[in-house]
């Protein structure tokens, strides 16, 4: 046998076919690097120019001459007054609380309620999966006018209470389809072994699911952060009050007054607003895509 | 360690199909019983019945002197090992076969008591802090085995456990589950659609289809003394041969064949077959008692010419495929024996293992 194998490794190969195999493949990849630096082009100068802008004085920023891509005397100023002045700080504190109360909320009751629609196989359980994912396709537009009311008759009018009880319902049903694909894509065995292991149905939950599935809960819980963190239309029509305002409305509120808009510090603010989301997005992002695909590749 | 009866137990879906038809069935303490028989033939069904893991829509399922119908699985006191080895991903093998002890609230020191043991049974005891994903395929069936014996419960319950595996590590893995039960003789009941683990592992093999058992027997048993033509047609590789036939008195009862090959009956069996002279019948003979002519035959034994249509040399064996009358038939001759497509292959049947199945029952008279 290794004798027959030694010679067909010898065997001359036909080199053109491998050759145009590579051009190919090069060329395709060529194409890949040009398709992407462009798009990383579009999408990062917004932040670039962003950040080249926080770290400028307002008489940088508004000089005529020179290069407005470059920084001739940085300074970390504007980032000094916002992190000194105490609304931005309670902006930064609100959007905190809100966003931590409904990833928690959003995620309690997407885990709870994709495990019981993906695996306690009840009647209805079917149409009420596809209804969840139904209500994530209505635009947040168009419901914050009777939700507005909602909010009216529970009293929760220019509180931040209002977007904790808001954001879950615009994140729990994303979040539960992502969960339901994660469990859907954990073989039913494993729980059936659980169950005859003697688990009980919270328990294969916290000691299988949770564990089994946390690159989708991981994915999940990004969303739902992203939801309440950039949200800019619900805190800015159900928030009046400076002290109740998040970080998105607060930064438009309090740097721009009328037609004068501070742009060091909008920038700076900006910047620092993003910081949350990049962060995590960098060191969870390989789970956010295993999140995300899971359902489609292992069925 | 317990008895396991299965009493007129019935399984139906919704729209009337019915997977399991009320279905008998005693299993006594230590025995090692498989339940075999082709997809969809509802042996799965009846073992996730047994397990709690289907409901049961009529009958009874008794456990150990207790009717289990609406216990729940963990306290069934069984413990299963599934086709693709059903481990915990994100626990380490000790984990894994500790899990249903740590559920159940074991002191810490029996737990590693009792896992260090079964590992050391199934020789898994380097893997006990490697993750599954880490493991092979028989290692990991054999964590699942693990898991099972750990929980030493009254039953164990195997769902084509070797399914997953390659041919070599599925032989391999069957002699290490017989000695297992050799080890711990726990009442098992095992699942398989493969004949040969089923004759091989069983104390007792139950041969199922659509929905009904066929047969319950030793499997020397059901080799030698099918009751029917499924259960005649399914034990045995390669598979039994069936060639239509009549029963015909030509001086002595005779069989037959469609070709007009007339083969007598042997003095013992003329009785038995007697009453079905005339009926359409089957003569079910198996390849190895179709075998190439020896100089001196014993009594019983008939000669036919076989035109050779395939041969396989299988090393210990040859097969021979040929035809009679249209209908395929399989020969097991002497690998010494050579013959070629075309060829005309004297054989000798050995009428004396001779079965006649019934065409309008298809029992085997």
């Amino acid at each position: 046998m290794s004798g027959a194998s030694a010679t067909a490794g010898n065997m001359p190969r036909p080199k053109a076919k491998v050759g145009s195999m590579e051009r190919q493949q090069r060329i395709a990849l060529w194409v890949s690097y040009i398709m992407l630096s462009i798009f990383v082009v579009i999408f990062l100068i917004p932040p670039f120019y962003m950040i080249i802008t926080s770290l400028k004085t307002s008489v940088e920023i508004s000089a005529q001459a020179g290069n407005p891509w470059i920084v001739k005397d940085p300074t970390l100023a504007n980032y000094w007054e916002l992190l000194t002045n105490a609304a931005f700080r309670r902006y930064f504190i609100n959007s905190v609380w809100v966003t931590m109360l409904t990833v928690t909320i959003s995620m309690t009751i997407a885990i709870l309620a994709a495990f019981s629609l993906s695996r306690m196989g009840f009647k209805g359980s079917q149409v009420l999966s596809t209804g969840v994912f139904l209500t994530y396709l209505v635009p947040p537009s168009l419901l914050f006018i009777p939700l507005f009311q909602i909010m009216g008759w529970l009293g929760l009018i220019n509180s931040t209470w209002a977007l904790v009880v808001l954001f879950p319902t615009l994140a729990v049903p994303f979040c539960t389809w992502i969960m339901i694909g994660y469990f859907s894509s954990i073989p039913r065995e494993l729980d059936e072994a659980a169950l005859i292991d003697g688990a009980s149905y919270p328990q294969i939950l916290l000691r299988i699911f949770i564990p089994v599935a946390l690159p989708g809960i991981i994915a999940a819980t990004i969303f739902a952060f992203t939801v309440s963190w950039g949200a800019f239309l619900y805190p800015l029509a159900y928030l009046y009050s400076a002290d109740q305002a998040t970080l998105t409305v607060g930064i438009v509120r309090e740097l721009i007054k009328g037609d004068v808009f501070a742009w060091g510090l909008i920038m700076a603010a900006c910047a620092m607003a993003a910081a949350p989301p990049i962060i995590i997005y960098t060191f969870l992002m390989d789970y956010y895509i295993a999140g995300l695909t899971a359902g489609a590749t292992k069925g | 360690m317990a008895n396991v009866s299965i009493r007129k137990v019935v399984k139906a879906y919704e729209g009337d199909v019915q997977a399991v038809k009320g279905i008998d069935l005693e299993i006594v303490d230590h025995e090692f019983v498989v339940l075999v028989g082709p997809s969809g033939c509802g042996k799965s069904t009846t073992l996730r019945m047994i397990a709690g893991l289907e409901e049961i829509t009529a009958g009874e399922i008794w456990i150990g002197g207790d009717v289990v119908n609406d216990v729940p699985p963990r306290d069934r006191d069984i413990a299963m090992v599934f086709q693709n080895y059903a481990l915990y991903p994100h626990m380490s093998v000790f984990d894994n076969m500790a899990f249903g002890l740590k559920l159940r609230k074991f002191p810490k020191e029996e737990i590693k008591r009792r896992v260090d043991e079964a590992a050391k049974m199934l020789d898994i005891q380097m893997l006990l802090d490697r993750k599954p994903k880490a493991l092979s395929g028989g290692q990991r069936q054999r964590v699942a085995m693990g898991r099972a014996v750990v929980r030493n419960p009254k039953v164990f319950l195997f769902d084509e456990p070797l399914s997953n595996l390659d041919a070599k590590l599925r032989v391999q893995m069957r002699t290490e589950i017989k000695k297992l039960h050799q080890l711990v003789p726990t009442t098992t009941v095992y699942v398989t659609h493969d004949q040969i683990e089923a004759m091989t592992l069983a104390d007792r093999v139950v041969v199922m289809n659509h929905g009904v058992i066929e047969q319950v027997g030793a499997p020397q048993e059901l080799y030698h003394n099918p009751a029917t033509r499924f259960v005649a047609g399914f034990i045995g590789s390669p598979a039994m041969n069936f060639l239509p036939c009549q029963l015909v008195d030509d001086g002595g009862l005779k069989v037959q064949l469609a070709d007009g090959t007339k083969m007598a009956v042997p003095p013992q069996r003329v009785d038995r077959y007697g009453p079905f002279k005339g009926k359409k019948m089957t003569l079910g003979i198996r390849p190895e008692h179709m075998t190439e002519t020896h100089d001196s035959e014993k009594p019983g034994v008939q000669r036919m010419n076989a035109k050779v249509d395939v041969v396989e040399p299988m090393g210990m064996e040859t097969l021979v495929h040929h035809f009679v009358d249209g209908v395929a038939v399989c020969s097991r001759i002497d690998p010494n024996v050579h013959t070629g497509p075309g060829e005309i292959l004297p054989l000798a049947v050995d009428m004396n293992n001779m079965h006649l199945i019934e065409d309008a029952s298809n029992r085997v008279v």
